[in-house]
């Protein structure tokens, strides 16, 4: 009777075993093919903050190689740009009625630097849908170089291919008057600093 | 002379390098330079202004850029951003 028993479980086990395998089989690769079709999308585009800090660190150097000292010195400090507008009429040699700032990856926000009156912000971005490491966005210092570059070279054009919205879209205008204070502070700090330099550079050759 | 483009997750890479009095080097300096306005890039060459100021020109063929130009640099073109957060 035992014997029976004991074969019978053998031959069901058998019998089961022989009627799960290609669906275990299957599911097994199935799993296999997911496990490794992530891992491949996770290398094409997984975000390594050791990339973006090196892309980083080179799209800061290339921005400095472009652009004016003082202007890289207020990137440095302040983390935007001043632009001067270089459209409507103006006095030779005089500075424009109205300026820009550049933030990486924000809207370009147009001001009166003589009132500090916003005007307008402009969204503007530069996608590459080439997206070589899974993102179209380029480092935070290449946008604004980006930017610069446009604006300096063809402000038109470059205004033209923007959204353009009243302040307070997509930046807080708060944030930009405080910004505006900032850059007012910083300005003044420069030059006090330059004017102490060069009494010291007078005294000494006195 | 050299041709940088900015790439999203790396900063800029040198797509060519060389002389522009070198036929042979311009050839290839000229084909670079076309690939990348074909791939929709906007080309810019950054420059000294009367006064030291600094500025950028922007350029849509090779001939545009002055024999002197160090670098030109190519980037996506601008499109109208989309809404994001608030700062």
């Amino acid at each position: 009777m035992a014997l029976a028993l004991g074969t019978g479980a053998v031959v069901l086990v058998v019998l089961v075993w022989e009627l799960m395998r290609p669906t275990l089989a299957s599911a097994l690769a199935r799993g296999r093919e997911i496990w490794s079709l992530r891992r491949r999308a996770s290398a094409a585009s997984g975000y390594d903050p050791g990339r973006e800090h090196r892309a980083e660190q080179r799209a800061r150097a290339l921005l400095r190689s472009c652009i004016e000292d003082e202007d890289w010195a207020m990137y440095r400090d302040l983390g935007f740009l001043r632009v001067w507008g270089g459209l409507g009429e103006r006095e030779p040699g005089a500075r424009s009625a109205y300026a820009y700032l550049i933030y990486p990856h924000k809207p370009i926000v147009a001001f009166v630097p003589e009132t500090g009156e916003l005007l307008n912000e402009y969204c503007v971005a530069f996608p590459d849908h080439s997206k070589p490491f899974g993102s179209a966005r380029l480092p935070h210092s290449d946008d604004v170089l980006a930017k610069w570059m446009a604006l300096t070279a063809d402000e038109r054009r470059l205004i033209g291919e923007a959204n353009m919205h009243l302040p307070g879209r997509q930046i807080e205008p708060d944030r930009v008057r405080r910004d505006l204070v900032r850059l007012a502070r910083w300005e003044r700090q420069r030059a006090d600093r330059s004017k102490i330099g060069r009494q010291h550079g007078n005294v000494r050759a006195a | 002379m050299k041709l940088l483009r900015m790439k999203p997750g790396h900063g800029e890479i040198v797509l060519a390098e060389g002389d522009v009095a070198v036929p042979e080097q311009e050839r290839e300096l000229i084909e670079a330079f076309r690939r990348e306005l074909d791939a929709g890039m906007w080309a810019a060459v950054p420059k000294e202004a009367a006064g030291g100021r600094r500025e950028a020109e922007l350029v849509k063929s090779f001939a545009e850029v002055p024999r002197d130009a160090e670098r030109v640099i190519f980037f996506p073109r601008a499109a109208g951003g989309a809404p994001e957060a608030s700062l």
